[in-house]
């Protein structure tokens, strides 16, 4: 995967999406194998240091948008007034402007995403995990989750985002790698991918015949 | 309502304004032995429940199911248990502990532990897993993580060690078995409702228990006031913060 693309993650539910996205936030171990970066080998707590997951059901601490924007920051050693003013443009970054002082858990779902969302950019990962960021939202939420996704390429962050919704992969991802039962069934740039699969159960999940 | 009950209403409130140093004294003793034995089996209540609550280990079922077991095990006989150890030829006699204050607050230390133990790792298991996958993902080290569920699930930390005080406040077993119910040196408000009954007092007897529901009903009370009043200072903390550091001041 390269710095400055969007990787979208498909595949029916069950699939393995979320379970590769969180061995690969190093929140859970593989049977076997290890993930590299950089060519290197790198254990889970490497791991949970450069790569940060979005929730699929976002969770937060039941305190305020700003302790819960502010924590990771806080673990490392950054300072309130620094803290202040990358919270203020994150959370504008995914519409949330003067939110800091709302109770986290208050918030509406769509809106507890776009949190979610603006405290992963904080931590400026090397590896962003977005697990199906955009599921049960509503249309404008969902639209704006997406700008926000955008505006973060090039930035040197690998985004992979786990999706089953085809439209939005072809929408916003560079490049798909379509996961079957737990193995991965083709990667390519999303355009080839989706004009011309080169795999049999490629083509029947983007024609809609998959079965489970 | 009976006129007994009427009348021990009366007399509770009348004690309560009386003045009777004996009777405050009852209270003091009370409140201190329960309190400072809750606070006793803190110091290794939650260590042992964060164990239980935050690790996963072989066995820990089997402890945990020890623990709830433990948490009706009737006052008498853990009493009389103490009573044998606490005695002159006990394994603790030289400790002489037997009918002192702080021989009850022991007593009750042990008696309250399963409780804190088994409501604080039941919380502490209970919380949201996500809490712990999210503090891990923003990368906090495993104490931080432990830390960030610990506080998640403060208040029903606080809700147990209630629990424990009042469970300790109202016991009777280990106060008259271990304590004797010495009249102005061992005597709490659950054995000098004894005594009163004992004496044929009903009225006073009743007028101890009422001033003992009293308090146990205000701990509590106090304590979802504090909850209540925390979350709003939270709000208020923030609003603060932010303003600050908006505005300066």
């Amino acid at each position: 995967m390269q710095g400055d693309k969007i990787v979208a993650l498909l595949g029916v539910n069950g699939a393995g999406k979320t379970t590769l996205l969180r061995i690969i936030a190093g929140l859970d171990k593989p049977d076997k194998g290890t993930i590299q970066f950089n060519d290197k080998p790198k254990s889970d707590a490497e791991l949970r240091q450069i790569a940060t997951l979005v929730f699929q059901r976002s969770a937060m601490f039941n305190r305020s948008v700003y302790d819960n924007l502010a924590y990771g920051l806080k673990i490392r050693g950054a300072k309130d007034t620094e803290i202040k003013q990358r919270l203020s443009e994150a959370l504008c970054s995914v519409g949330l402007t003067d939110f800091e002082k709302r109770k986290a858990k208050k918030t509406s779902g769509g809106e507890q995403q776009r949190i979610a969302l603006a405290r992963a950019f904080l931590l400026e990962p090397k590896i962003l995990l977005l697990d199906e960021p955009t599921a049960n939202l509503d249309p404008n939420s969902a639209a704006i989750i997406e700008r926000a996704i955008l505006s973060r390429k090039n930035k040197n962050t690998i985004i992979v985002i786990s999706t089953h919704n085809l439209t939005q992969a072809k929408r916003i991802g560079d490049e798909v790698i379509h996961i079957h039962a737990g193995e991965i069934v083709e990667s390519a740039p999303s355009a080839e991918f989706f004009d011309n699969p080169k795999s049999e159960v490629s083509r029947k999940f983007i024609d809609g015949e998959l079965d489970f | 309502m009976p006129d007994v009950i009427v009348q021990a209403f009366q007399q509770a409130f009348q004690l309560i304004f009386s003045g009777n140093p004996e009777f405050y004294a009852t209270i003091y003793r009370t409140l201190y032995v329960s309190g400072v034995g809750t606070l006793l089996a803190c110091t290794w209540s939650i260590p042992i429940a964060a164990a239980l609550g935050l690790y996963n280990f072989r066995g820990k079922w089997v402890i945990k199911g020890f623990f709830s077991a433990l948490i009706g095990v009737p006052t008498v006989a853990l009493g009389l248990l103490l009573y044998l150890l606490m005695s002159r030829q006990g394994e603790f006699g030289f400790l002489h502990l037997l009918y002192t204050v702080n021989g009850i607050m022991i007593g009750q230390a042990i008696l309250v532990t399963p409780i804190i133990v088994s409501f604080t790792a039941n919380a502490l298991s209970a919380s949201d897993t996500q809490i712990r996958d999210l503090a891990r993902t923003l990368g906090a080290s495993g104490m931080r993580t432990n830390l960030a569920i610990m506080r998640e699930t403060f208040w029903s930390m606080i809700l147990s060690v209630t629990a424990a005080f009042n469970r300790g406040f109202g016991e009777l077993g280990i106060a008259t078995i271990v304590g004797g119910g010495l009249v102005g040196e061992t005597n709490v408000l659950t054995t000098s409702i004894a005594l009163q009954i004992n004496f044929g007092a009903f009225q006073i007897a009743m007028a101890y228990a009422i001033v003992l529901m009293i308090i146990v009903f205000a701990v509590t009370l106090i304590i979802s006031i504090i909850e209540k009043l925390k979350q709003r200072e939270e709000t208020l903390k923030i609003n603060y913060k932010w303003f600050t550091l908006r505005w300066g001041g």
